[in-house]
């Protein structure tokens, strides 16, 4: 890997020369923010593209508060190096040069951020709305401050061109926005002939609040219950994410204590989701048994939850400045108990999974991502791991405990349902594992701490991995310190177009197996 | 086989009665059908769910309601794909704009006589989403509601008696 010896901050600085100028207003400092000139914005992706990097979001900002125009801001992995490129995008000609030529994955960020923030992606191939439906004001750009997000809107005759196939057998199916089981809203046409997807295009934003707009009308502790909102399967992530942002933009740190509890909850949380998963996936494979057994598990940890920590979901349990809640030495042993019987029922389960020849069947070859298609999309999370890739922020972006207790990534090549499967499987034991090194040497002290306002201007980014995979938050003051704009970047931002591609070549009926596979959130992508 | 023969026979039953004066805080709103009719909706009841903009925690407890432990199956209750089905509409979140359409198509979609049961604290009255530019106030300003089932998410328990007081039945 000698070509990419050379870090992401000095291939830029060595690129942009003095075009790359260094702000140092973005915390913590370990995710450097580079100010480059409109013209430089993609060059300076294609440069970061080549020392292999990864897009990781796109957004923007309406910066008129501080007197200037939007801004334009593209976060890049590479490793354990972040990076965050910014450009000045003005007021009375919001246009910048459109990343899609360079990432797949800017595809959906660029659309979405013309929508809402009223930017143009200059060269983007695909200029319909995303989230804002055929019956919005066009003109309506509910991010900007300008815009009024109180008032509910109006709607207006309009229409959304659809990809369209034709020829001979080619016939469309439609399914959506109201989904058969119950789940989350959104649309998916198909076009097949026979039984063979030919092509899916997704339409989403079904389930959009306007959860961005409305962080700018609440105080920075307030904001932390929304964030548990944004995607209620993960809220202790996203929770963990806009804290830790708020936190970095604050120049406070939780106590050890606090961050060791936060990521018990978040082992808990994706232990509950992964059983969840693995017996809703086998149940789309017709295997009915396992989906009760699994629900069976899921639903004991809840209530552990319930009696520990007051709240099934642990929702609200992250504070800023720490968490809400103690584990005692009663609590502790209380896990200790149910994980010891819940590992037990579990390894019984996999392994009667694994001697069904009629789930075999289903689940291996279906769905297919494969690892170069994966990583040229940026997918992130399980479904990478699934695909061959090395990615987990909890290892590129360790905070407490994860830099003392190193989560295992468990990775397949096969990109297919089974991968996802197992690479769930073998995470549940990972976490069971994690969870009992932290209740060994969970350090002691206090909950939380003081959590000041940010300085006016100040930014904070966090990286945690969910169960999905890697969630960011970024956020940043306004001049009266107040929340100016808070972005959430769920993992489903980036994967869900990935499915669009893993559904290619197979038959209609295993869509929703390999759906559930995936299981990407609606609520987290459409805020 | 033999496994999961004997993991059926390990596991046994786990549903438990639904435990009486549970904690669910359901409002009901004075809307009431005949009573002939609530008492055929006690014996089979036929829901068709629509997640009108949640943040999917709902979801994830009325799937629950499904599970071993609450059967909501016993009290004859099922969840059915077609609203044409449905005797009764489950509604979250705090209806986003884009789903405010497709809401009342279900909807009416759904033939009479109907009930609407709204859950979670955001469908009442938006809840942490707050009235905004793309949700409305409570799901009753898009379709005539007969119960709300407070919570945020409510328990699985908390729903299946919540449903059950709608039409007139405890536990």
């Amino acid at each position: 890997m000698k070509k990419n010896a050379m870090s992401l901050r000095d291939a830029l600085i060595e690129a942009l020369g003095a075009d790359a100028a260094p702000n140092a207003g973005q915390y913590p400092a370990s995710v450097p923010l580079f100010e480059a000139p409109k013209a430089r914005f993609a060059e300076a992706a294609a440069v970061l593209k080549a020392r292999e990097a990864r897009l990781v979001a796109e957004w923007a900002t309406d910066e008129t508060p501080f007197g200037r125009g939007f801004g334009v801001w593209a976060l890049y992995n590479a490793g354990d190096e972040y990076l965050t490129v910014k450009c000045g995008v003005p007021y009375d000609a919001p246009e910048f040069p459109s990343l899609t030529k360079t990432y797949l994955g800017a595809w959906r960020f660029e659309r979405r951020m013309q929508s809402l923030m009223g930017v143009e992606p200059a060269g983007h191939p695909d200029t319909r709305p995303w989230i804002k439906h055929e019956d919005w004001p066009k003109d309506a750009f509910p991010l900007r401050k300008s815009f009024d997000g109180e008032t509910y809107l109006q709607r207006v005759e309009g229409d959304y061109r659809w990809v369209r196939a034709e020829g001979e057998g080619v016939y469309e199916i439609p399914v959506g926005p109201v989904h058969a089981g119950i789940i989350e809203p959104g649309h998916f046409r198909f076009q097949a002939v026979g039984e063979d997807i030919i092509n899916l295009e997704e339409r989403l934003g079904y389930v959009h609040k306007g959860i961005e707009k409305r962080f700018e009308s609440l105080s920075w502790t307030d904001g932390a219950r929304l964030a548990g909102r944004v995607s209620g399967d993960t809220t202790v992530a996203h929770a963990m994410g806009y804290c830790q942002a708020l936190e970095a933009a604050a120049g406070c740190a939780a106590p050890p204590r606090a961050q060791w509890i936060r990521a018990l909850l978040l082992e808990r949380e994706r232990i509950a989701n992964h059983i969840g998963d693995i017996g809703a996936i086998s149940n789309d494979a017709a295997f009915t048994f396992l989906l009760y057994q699994t629900a069976i598990l899921r639903e004991r940890m809840l209530r552990t939850n319930k009696t520990l920590f007051g709240h099934r979901l642990t929702m609200d349990m992250v504070v800023p400045g720490g968490v809400a809640v103690d584990v005692s030495a009663g609590a502790a042993s209380a896990i200790q108990d149910e994980l010891a019987s819940v590992s037990g029922e579990f390894e019984r389960l996999v392994r009667i999974c694994e001697d069904n020849p009629s789930l075999e069947d289903r689940v291996y070859g279906a769905g297919t991502l494969s690892a170069a298609l994966a990583k040229e999309m940026g997918v992130v999370g399980l479904v990478a791991r699934a695909s061959g890739q090395n990615l987990d922020a909890r290892v590129q972006y360790p905070t407490p405990p994860y830099a003392d207790i190193i989560p295992a990534v468990p990775r397949l090549r096969s990109g297919d349902v089974h991968a996802r499967v197992w690479v769930r499987v073998e995470e549940v034991r990972d976490s069971i594992r994690i969870i009992r090194e932290i209740l060994r040497y969970l350090p002691s002290g206090p909950l939380v701490t003081g959590c000041p306002a940010p300085r006016p201007g100040a930014m904070g980014i966090s990286v945690v991995e969910g169960w999905r995979g890697e969630i960011i938050w970024w956020l940043q003051a306004g001049p009266k310190s107040e929340i100016n704009r808070a972005m959430a970047r769920d993992p489903s931002m980036v994967t869900w177009l990935a499915l669009e591609q893993a559904i290619k070549g197979n038959i209609v009926p295993d869509f929703p197996l390999c759906n559930k596979s995936f299981n990407q959130s609606y609520s987290g992508n459409d805020l | 086989m033999f496994r999961i023969l004997h993991q059926i026979f390990r596991t046994g039953i786990v549903t438990e009665p639904l435990a009486p004066g549970e904690e669910a805080r359901v409002t009901l709103t004075g809307r009431r059908l005949e009573e002939a009719i609530l008492r055929r909706f006690r014996q089979s009841l036929t829901i068709r769910l629509v997640d009108a903009g949640s943040c999917n925690a709902c979801e994830l407890e009325i799937q629950a309601v499904n599970n071993p432990f609450y059967d909501a199956e016993r009290f004859g209750i099922h969840f059915t794909a077609s609203p044409r089905f449905a005797d009764m509409l489950l509604v979250t979140g705090p209806v986003a704009r884009n789903m405010e359409v497709a809401l009342k198509r279900t909807y009416d979609a759904i033939s009479e006589p109907k009930l609407v049961v709204a859950i979670g604290d955001c469908a009442y009255d938006a809840g942490a989403f707050g009235p905004g530019y793309a949700t409305r106030r409570s799901v009753a300003d898009v379709v005539p509601v007969d119960a709300f089932i407070h919570g945020c998410p409510p328990a699985p328990s908390a729903i299946l008696a919540g449903i059950l007081k709608a039409v007139g039945r405890e536990g």
